[in-house]
């Protein structure tokens, strides 16, 4: 096995699991009281006997030396940057925990200031203010354009109540 | 109704001021995100998806073909001046167009793209305006056996035919599909694949599975190899085309146009290969004393053509969405879903239900093809301003509205959770080369096509023979079968040319 084809046999692995997966879902679906040709049952086997199958001949791709090594994009790639991707995960998972609590604004905001300081942004300070900025125009060309209805959370009730606006 | 008396209609409407703001702000949205690398139409399209609770289905659609064909346009100016592409059918357009600006010649490889997607554009809708009711009357026919067999043609040709590998665009599709069996089974009702998660119930959105592919993937993956180092925008130059330019110019975008709308209109979709296709047919047509220019200092030729094809392809597409209800790319994939959030069942039946919608749309594509050649011509500085947006800011921007866009759908954590988790995925899914389209069209078709072969089997009492006994089945399903092996044969044509 040549050595870059580890990271294959991992992906060919996972799909082979996902249809273990799948097969075993399509198992715990309740059998159903309603005759119907095609029952609930019989497209997710399929879809799951498929991935299971594309899952080996996937690994058996791997185990013959493996496809992504050779492909142009990953030989040029640079070095792994392992902290980006911890930046970037961090600002999604802040998101995740604040913006419940502090509405989607100021958690949004963080999440930007993370994710410019992934992509080598040096200056949080400034990125906290484009970020703001992005984050409530955002929010308010949502609620206001496109009528979604997102709660107003600290920042964006106080200005809302600033601009007069009753907040429920 | 008939093509011309169809068109008096749809320019009526069309060009209403209301109607005409929303081409000019889907063409100018489209564009933007064109140029942008890391964004794409399909993104843009779903995160634009609440609208369709608030606005008239003319108007949300001829905003979403407006950032369909302006992202076409956007996507060139992206590869020529940052030899990046913006997106998947401008990868070829860089090649000779990023050589071009390089030797000063920006400004002429930006003329010919701009005036050669109008161009192919225009014969494109013209090709949706006089094809789309004749495949109307032929699909009239088709019973549920014939669509089933269609929607398999058509995830045969996303997932095995484009992509550099049968086997992992098969993996995507399956992948996508069983995503789109995630909820309440519409038939017999019991829940499928929810993992007992009453929020899964309903199925998983679509704008969510769009965003968590197209952007939060591509954030993490970019951020993943991310190194430090500024990408330079070439000077743009003169804009205008010389006569001998001009006439370089002309037979490629003529070329282009004839070879992207065949492939649109076939389910053989995307744009990449007839870019590709075109790229070699000029460089064999190549008049002799400008064939060094390919590869050197970069032939006029070689933007023209791919560009042409591009965006007939792109017009070529939207054939098959209108007249059947099959979308090829994601972008019309997120299409047919907003088709599906007014009610509207895309199909044949579209074509004479919702004739005013249908013409009126046609119309637009015509009125934004002039709109793009206006917005991308003298407007083109302003778009090399949004190029010089530096990366850090641009991919944290896409990620706020990567949220507010999935966690307007139900203020709900768990699709935030959701997000990111498919987010992972497709990061892997990029790094190991398994492509993200096919996941998009086999989310929304699949749960169609399940549709289909429950009615093409109840009318048959059960007989599973129906999808070979039937003649039009039988010859589509035969497609199909081409269509697996067909990649091979074109692979070695390619590998000689």
């Amino acid at each position: 096995m040549k050595p870059g084809a580890l990271p294959d046999l991992a992906v060919g692995l996972a799909v082979t699991a996902l249809g273990v997966l799948g097969a075993w879902l399509t198992w715990v679906i309740p059998v159903t009281p309603v005759y119907a040709v095609v029952g609930p049952k019989l497209v997710p086997a399929v879809i799951a006997a498929a991935l299971f199958v594309l899952g080996l001949m996937l690994t058996a791709a791997a185990l013959r030396g493996g496809w992504s090594a050779d492909l142009p994009e990953v030989a040029e790639a640079g070095p792994r940057n392992l902290p980006a991707l911890g930046w970037l995960l961090g600002g999604m998972l802040l998101n995740l925990v604040l913006i419940e609590p502090l509405g989607f604004s100021i958690a949004a905001a963080l999440q930007f200031v993370c994710t410019a300081r992934a992509f080598g942004s040096r200056a949080p300070l400034r990125d906290a203010v484009i970020a703001l900025t992005v984050s409530l125009t955002a929010f308010f060309l949502f609620v206001e354009a496109l009528g979604v209805n997102i709660g107003a959370g600290l920042l964006e009730g106080a200005i809302l109540r600033a601009l007069g606006q009753e907040v429920s | 109704m008939d093509s011309l008396s169809g068109l008096a209609l749809g320019f009526g409407n069309a060009l209403s001021l209301a109607n005409l703001a929303w081409a000019l702000l889907g063409c100018f949205l489209g564009t933007a995100v064109g140029v942008l690398p890391g964004i794409g139409p399909a993104l843009t399209i779903a995160l634009l998806l609440p609208i369709t609770f608030s606005v008239s289905a003319t108007g949300a659609f001829i905003l979403f073909c407006g950032v369909f064909y302006g992202a076409m346009y956007g996507g060139s100016t992206t590869s020529i001046l940052l030899n990046t592409p913006g997106e998947s059918g401008s990868i070829i357009t860089a090649l000779e167009g990023a050589k071009m600006a390089r030797n000063g010649r920006a400004g002429p490889a930006l003329a010919t793209s701009a005036i050669g997607s109008f161009v192919a554009g225009t014969v494109g809708t013209l090709g949706i305006a006089f094809l789309g009711p004749v495949i109307v009357e032929w699909a009239l026919v088709l019973g549920p056996a014939e669509y089933f067999s269609l929607m398999v043609l058509c995830f045969v040709t996303v997932s095995a035919v484009l992509g550099s590998s049968p086997l992992r665009g098969l993996t995507s599709l399956f992948f996508g599909l069983m995503l789109g069996l995630v909820g309440v089974d519409l038939q017999t009702g019991q829940p499928r694949l929810t993992f007992g998660v009453p929020e899964l119930l309903d199925g998983v959105n679509v704008v969510l599975v769009a965003v968590a592919l197209f952007a939060v993937g591509e954030a993490l993956y970019m951020a993943w190899h991310h190194h430090a180092g500024k990408q330079e925008v070439l000077a743009v130059g003169r804009l205008m085309l010389s006569k001998e330019d001009l006439k370089r110019s002309f037979w490629p975008w003529i070329r282009g146009a004839g070879l992207g709308f065949p492939f649109g209109v076939l389910p053989a979709g995307g744009t990449e290969m007839p870019t590709m296709l075109s790229y070699f047919a000029e460089r064999k047509l190549v008049k002799p004393e400008y064939a060094q220019e390919f590869g050197t200092t970069g032939a006029i030729e070689g933007v023209a053509g791919p560009e042409a094809a591009n965006n007939a392809a792109a017009a070529g597409i939207l054939v098959p969405m209108l007249t059947l209800g099959l979308p090829t790319s994601a972008t019309a994939a997120i299409m047919l879903s907003a088709f599906q959030s007014y009610g509207i069942n895309p199909g044949p039946l579209l074509f004479t239900q919702q004739a005013e919608l249908v013409w009126t749309l046609i119309a637009s594509l015509f009125i934004a093809n002039v709109m793009l050649v206006v917005l991308n011509l003298p407007l083109v500085g302003l778009w090399v301003r949004i190029l010089k947006i530096p990366v850090p800011q641009l991919y944290a921007g896409i990620l706020v509205f990567a949220t507010i866009g999935t966690y307007g759908i139900s203020n709900s954590v768990i699709d935030l959770v959701l997000l990111y988790a498919l987010g992972i995925v497709a990061m892997f899914m990029r790094r190991f080369d398994f492509p993200v389209a096919p996941v998009v069209i086999g989310m929304i078709l699949g749960p169609m096509a399940e549709q289909a072969l429950r009615q093409a089997l109840t009318i048959s009492q059960g007989d599973w023979t129906v999808f070979v006994t039937r003649p039009g089945s039988a010859i589509i399903l035969g497609l199909a079968i081409l269509a697996l092996a067909g990649p091979r044969l074109y692979a070695a044509i390619a590998r000689k040319a």
